[in-house]
């Protein structure tokens, strides 16, 4: 019954190789919409017959493996031979995963059917996101690394692609090279820093090898199982990958990209940098337990990076004016949210944040979407305000997930964020100092998530008598409405012990992270009341910070303007975003542009390269222009020096 | 038979063809020295020929004569194109085929 599990890749591949070859032939949006999002749809039908069929196995039958073809063999019978296939492998991870990425991905889909309405690069749009679909099911369904890293490059490749995907707009990169960028700036950006992290999954990958012998993900975790905690060469894999992980998703070091790649349509940030792809890190991590569990050092790093950019982007998020940076700082917070549970082994919460987190920051940038769509590609939330009475359905569904992500209980973002916060508090690869900087983080969220609200739905309109905005249509609301339902209750699956529920994600991933656990030894926490006590705070503070901004937003708004005045150096750094990207360019590309220019280009270019080939044509030339003097055009001198070159041959040979 | 004076006569005409290319400007008298050197030739094919008692050295010199007729009709017609072109044989005049 698991022999049909490729079927989920073939749909989105199916997909863009029509939608790319005969899609920008037709002329019909609705077509290219129906065939675009519903190959995404199939694909999310089999997983979830697939994930029911599953349900009713033991825990130890759901696992499974379909192997498809030999990609690479070779050196077969010596010790260093490498074999690797396309093969996929289901199971409770990779299920889960892949019933969020055809989920999310086919409403999103839906949503962009609506709000790409007469782009001129309708077909191409949906062509590069079945592409998407197909690279991202490929990372996520990958038995081994190889086919894993195929599909991470793959969805590296189409983020770039759809970034850029209105190439010829301007883009406004926030201070940094203003008024000149364009929108494949912003691409080109995210595909290199990506390339940073790549290139450390690579060496990770190449380790691997080395020390496992394999890239298949059951014989690499099979021969990890019995090493011992701590060692070296595994060390060094956990940081390699994690590194590539920082880069995908998003954190310190490797985040800048993600706020400029805002540049991309609304359905793109919703789908790619937000519910999906940049949670490949976090899932590569929690494929990878095993690994971890063998290096706690690397479990400290992990851990430490999430919680930093976890409240770092948080404080970015709480000054920016663009209404999808807000939401891209934001997407950086939750990240670093997911990697604080890695990394304090919390894996099972980490992976259960990535879910919820796929429906309400879905739901935020759909929303935020549709906000632009009325506002006629309007972004500033400065010139917003009051959006409530013409966008209902948006506003209904938007408030609906900022209440998630804030954490309010019994929205979903609740459940998920609370038990990483706890397991930062408790488990013993966690701290105090971990738990604050996390709770400080829930904080600045619910801040910035009802500022953004009260900035643009509520108070009164600050926008030009000329602008009349209007509700979505029916293909953009309905999928908003059915993410709303999902923020809601998507929580539930995860419900700890603590109140009375099954914590029933948890137990599903189980089988996945036992070997993890076991090497780790954790020791199950019983349920006290310090638990309690922390969630009590942790929905305080998220309380408190709602109800900050909106007294702030929406009663007192010269209360914003005096901290402005009172601090106007952490204003200025935040609002410049730690000055970041200008310290990456002072450090790192200029350097890089000025040694290319004086050195690579104009010393060994055009100096030694174009020296050698020019240089060598002008001795040939020079030599050629004594030479050719010999040539005078009077036949009877070639004829005299041919009659003495035979008298010479004769007298050498008279001679001899 | 003695061969040396069919030889000696060969050698002496094919030397005055070869001073015959090389020294005269007319391309005519040139041309002519070439018929002198390639008959002189011919004249060493026949008296080798008759010295061994082989009669290909005939029917080489029969082929020799043949492709000299055709040689001599073209070559001929190259020099009057010349000269309605250059209004003149003189060879030093006609070196554009140079650097």
């Amino acid at each position: 019954m698991f022999s049909y599990s490729p079927l989920i890749v073939l749909f989105p591949l199916l997909g863009f190789l029509f939608l790319g070859l005969i899609g920008w032939r037709l002329k019909n949006e609705k077509l290219i919409g129906i065939i675009g999002s519903g190959t995404v749809g199939l694909s999310f039908v089999v997983a979830a017959i697939l994930f029911f069929q599953m349900l009713g196995m033991q825990p130890e039958e759901r696992k499974h493996i379909v192997g498809l073809f030999t990609w690479i063999s070779t050196f077969t019978g010596t010790p260093s031979s490498l074999s690797v296939s396309v093969g996929y492998q289901v199971d409770q991870l990779s299920i889960l995963m892949t019933l969020i990425v055809t989920g999310v991905g086919f409403l999103i889909h839906v949503y962009s059917i609506g709000y790409m309405h007469g782009d001129a690069g309708f077909s191409r749009f949906f062509t590069y996101m079945n592409l998407f679909i197909f690279a991202m099911l490929n990372l996520v369904l990958a038995d081994n690394f190889l086919l894993m890293f195929l599909g991470w490059e793959g969805v590296g490749l189409c983020s770039y692609l759809l970034i850029g995907f209105w190439f010829d707009r301007k883009f406004d990169t926030g201070g940094y090279k203003p008024g000149t960028a364009t929108t494949s700036d912003a691409a080109k950006k995210a595909f290199i820093v990506n390339r940073i992290g790549d290139f450390g999954f690579l060496l990770g990958m190449l380790l691997i090898f080395m020390h496992f012998g394999s890239l298949n993900f059951e014989t690499v975790f099979g021969r990890a199982t019995v090493l011992s905690v701590g060692d070296k060469t595994v060390v060094w894999i956990t940081l390699l990958l994690f590194l590539g992980a920082t880069g995908k998703s998003a954190q310190i070091p490797l985040y800048v990209w993600l706020p400029d790649a805002m540049a991309g349509p609304t359905p793109v940030s919703a789908l790619i940098h937000a519910a999906t792809m940049v949670t490949a890190g976090v899932y590569m991590v929690a494929r990878c337990s095993i690994l971890y569990a063998l290096a706690p050092t690397t479990m400290q790093v992990v851990a430490i990076i999430g919680a930093v950019t976890a409240v770092m982007a948080a404080t970015i998020g709480l000054v920016q004016n663009d209404i999808k940076k807000v939401l891209a700082y934001s997407t950086v917070s939750q990240l670093g949210y997911m990697f604080l549970a890695m990394g304090v082994a919390a894996f099972a919460a980490g992976i259960f944040h990535v879910l919820t987190h796929a429906f309400f920051k879905a739901l935020l940038f759909l929303g935020s979407g549709a906000v632009i769509h009325a506002m006629h590609d309007e972004q500033d939330i400065q010139k917003m305000g009051g959006l409530k009475k013409y966008l209902p359905t948006t506003y209904k569904t938007f408030l609906i997930a900022a209440i998630a992500i804030s954490g309010i209980p019994p929205f979903s973002g609740f459940f998920s964020k609370d038990e990483i916060l706890w397991k930062a508090f408790s488990s013993e690869y966690g701290s105090v100092v971990l738990w604050a900087l996390g709770v400080l983080g829930a904080g600045l969220t619910a801040f910035y998530m009802f500022r953004l609200v009260s900035l643009t739905f509520e108070g009164e309109a600050r926008y030009g008598h000329d602008v009349h905005p209007h509700e979505a249509p029916k293909t953009m609301t309905i999928p908003l409405v059915i993410l709303a339902f999902l923020s809601v209750v998507g929580g539930f699956v995860g419900i700890p012990a603590s109140l009375l529920g099954g914590n029933s994600i948890e137990q599903w991933l189980e089988p996945i992270f036992e070997p993890a656990n076991d090497k780790l030894s954790l020791i199950p926490q019983a349920v006290t009341a310090g638990e309690y006590l922390l969630m009590a705070l942790s929905v305080a503070i998220a309380a408190g910070g709602i109800y900050v901004a909106r007294m702030v937003y929406l009663r007192r708004a010269e209360l914003a303007e005096q901290w402005k005045a009172k601090f106007p150096k952490i204003y200025a750094m935040l609002f410049n975003k730690y000055y970041v990207d200008e310290a990456y360019d002072a450090v790192v590309i200029t350097p890089t542009v000025k040694v290319s220019e004086a050195i690579l280009w104009k010393g060994v270019d055009v100096s030694i390269i174009d020296g050698l080939v020019n240089g060598s044509a002008k001795l040939i030339g020079t030599i050629a222009q004594g030479i050719r003097r010999v040539q005078t055009g009077i036949a009877q001198q070639y004829a005299t020096i041919f009659v003495g070159g035979i008298l010479v041959i004769l007298i050498w040979l008279i001679l001899k | 038979m003695d061969i040396q004076s069919y030889l000696l006569l060969s050698a002496t005409t094919f030397i005055i063809g070869v001073v015959g290319v090389l020294a005269r400007r007319n391309a005519i008298i040139v041309f002519m020295s070439i018929e002198l050197m390639l008959n002189s030739v011919n004249l060493s094919l026949v008296a080798f020929s008759a010295y061994l008692g082989d009669v290909r050295g005939q029917m080489l010199v029969f082929f020799a004569m043949t492709v000299a007729a055709a040689e001599a009709a073209v070559g001929l017609a190259i020099i009057i194109a010349l000269f309605r072109r250059k209004q003149t044989v003189n060879l030093d005049d006609i070196n554009i085929l140079k650097w």
